[in-house]
């Protein structure tokens, strides 16, 4: 008998990612209202701070432990990922939308012979079906859809559930030895982009169009990104040009992104852009050109030069934060 | 040696979407179609991986739909692969079966190395390398921005959050490309004459019974235009107050 809703927990470098609260609050819920027990597996070497995630609601988390499964192994994870959702009968699965989660899920659907619903922005429940919405076109369009498979594993996009405080115990965690993964495919070293942080991942991103004018202005944003903490974002055509890399570019063909708050500086918003970007919940427009297309999705908007504006609103923030 | 490269045939970036009467897909007048962004990369280095290998190595360019697929199927063939392969069915496909019709294709022609781009832009759900990787009990590398292949080893780098990740494997192997892993060539004049008398071979998708269901299509919910605060920095401090007390994000 499927009794389980079980929450995949990433962790990098024995860390773990901010998008496992989110899954761990998602699968507790979904828990509750479908009146099945919830528990949590990670895998990995030595990890960091699982107990925090028992202040999520996880009462239970299982450490499948291996020094050779610190770093990533996609044939191994999604092994033991697959054997353990059977050993415990889970019926409903969550991992994070992340490139962790992306290459997992669709593995381990296969393996389930289930499948999968990826990138939902929510996830409701109807009698006892589990209903998913999630962008598609790159955001110009939202589908609703349910799964049929016996196993059911949805990814939810990072920074769009809320991950909730629920409880102060600490969770009951168990751990257990892995002798021989199957590390067919590994990965040998992770190369670290120098103290950046990722679009994919930022709260609030500050982003730069053909208006910046040049690669050399970068600075501006850069700067202000750093006086708020924030990720630098590019718009296509500056990546095409070559000023920024593509890791950097939101929209259709880049990354879409949901942040609390996109500062959109000399962009002028291309259709393919917006539908990367028109999901964050708070959009500021820093162009020129006040017709431009971005100021229509915007919420607040200065229709002036960014030569001008970006010193100044570097400066002010930089006074409050201080 | 025979390479696939499984290609989409997708609304171009620029379409302005139309729900369909259905509720279900999108309304298809007037949008034009184009070979999947992300699987130009895919046949790039399929291409690249050809001309290193040796002239007996044979390059199939596979695609899962309708009729029109073709069209992409031709683009491929005149930026220089070798062999087209439509599988055919005429309803929507979810990226299950499209996996399934993919991978029992790549088992019969015997291709060892197959490329996908790491995403379709229609329903972005990045995962049907992966999946027919999975059916074919493939190694498999997705986003790939660089790869090495060495005899029977294969080296790529993938890009992840906040960083790159070297991964090895070995073939048979799937991977799946991202922007940035090469650039792809134009196709040349020469090239699109000769992809006139290529063939296209048609054959029915495997059928497959759905495990996803839509329930409904529709547009994301619009959003206000918002306030133009000012047109110079003299708007500052106004922009900096709405975000703390109002938006409450900084």
């Amino acid at each position: 008998m499927a009794n389980k809703v079980l929450s995949v927990i990433e962790q990098r470098e024995g860390i773990i990612k901010k998008i496992s609260y989110e899954a761990v609050s998602v699968g507790v819920s979904l828990a509750k209202e479908l009146n099945l027990e919830f528990e949590a597996v990670v895998i990995g070497s030595e990890i960091e701070g699982l107990s925090n995630l028992g202040n999520y609601g996880a009462a239970k988390i299982t450490h499948l432990k291996n020094a050779d499964l610190h770093n990533f192994s996609s044939s191994a994870y999604s092994e033991l990922t697959s054997n353990y959702a059977k050993e415990v009968n889970a019926s409903v699965i969550i991992l994070g939308n992340t490139s962790f989660g992306n290459e997992l899920t669709p593995r381990i659907a296969v393996k389930l012979n289930s499948a999968c619903i990826v990138d939902c922005i929510n996830l409701t429940v109807e009698g006892d079906e589990i209903i998913a919405t999630r962008p598609v076109y790159a955001g110009k369009a939202y589908i609703k859809s349910k799964l049929h498979s016996d196993v059911k594993i949805y990814t939810i996009r990072p920074n769009v559930f809320k991950a909730e405080k629920v409880s102060d115990q600490s969770p009951e965690i168990k751990v257990e030895e892995i002798s021989n993964p199957n590390l067919k495919t590994k990965v040998v070293a992770y190369k670290k982009s120098e103290g950046k942080l990722d679009v994919a991942e930022a709260n609030i991103i500050v982003a730069g169009g053909r208006g910046m004018k040049g690669p050399e202005h970068f600075n501006l944003i850069e700067s202000l990104a750093e006086v708020l903490g924030a990720a630098v974002g590019a718009s296509r055509a500056v990546v095409d040009a070559g000023w920024r890399p593509h890791s950097e570019q939101v929209g259709q063909t880049g990354k879409t992104v949901s942040p609390s708050l996109y500062i959109a500086c000399g962009i002028s918003g291309a259709i393919q852009h917006l539908a990367g970007m028109s999901s964050s919940k708070y959009i500021v427009a820093i162009n020129k050109d006040k017709d431009a297309p971005i100021f229509s999705i915007a919420d607040y908007g200065i229709a002036g030069d960014v030569f001008e504006i970006l010193p100044v609103l570097t400066e002010e923030i930089k006074k409050i934060k201080s | 040696m025979k390479i696939a490269v499984c290609i989409s045939h997708v609304p171009d970036t620029a379409t302005r979407i139309k729900i369909g009467s259905d509720r279900k897909s999108i309304d298809p007048n007037g949008v034009t179609y184009i070979l999947n962004p992300y699987d130009e990369f895919a046949i790039e280095e399929a291409l690249k991986t050809k001309e290193k290998s040796g002239a007996d190595t044979v390059v199939y360019a596979i695609s899962v739909g309708g009729e029109t697929n073709k069209e992409t199927i031709r683009k491929a063939l005149a930026m220089g692969v070798d062999e087209g392969v439509l599988l055919k069915d005429d309803q929507p496909r979810d990226s299950f079966g499209i996996a399934r019709a993919l991978s029992e294709e790549i088992k019969s022609l015997g291709c060892e190395i197959v490329f996908f781009g790491k995403q379709s832009v229609d329903f972005d759900n990045s995962i049907t390398g992966q999946l027919t990787a999975e059916l074919l009990n493939y190694n498999c590398i997705p986003v790939v921005v660089d790869l090495k292949l060495e005899g029977n080893k294969v080296i790529a780098e993938r890009e992840i959050e906040g960083g790159r990740e070297v991964v090895e494997t070995e073939i048979p192997v799937v991977i799946t490309a991202q922007k940035g892993l090469n650039e792809p060539r134009y196709a040349s004049l020469k090239g699109i004459m000769a992809a006139k008398k290529k063939n296209i071979a048609e054959k029915p998708a495997v059928a497959y019974s759905a495990l996803t269901e839509t329930i409904d299509m529709s547009l994301p919910p619009s959003k206000q235009p918002g306030r133009i605060l000012g047109t110079d920095s003299s708007a500052v401090p106004e922009l900096v107050k709405l975000l703390r007390e109002e938006a409450k994000v900084i």
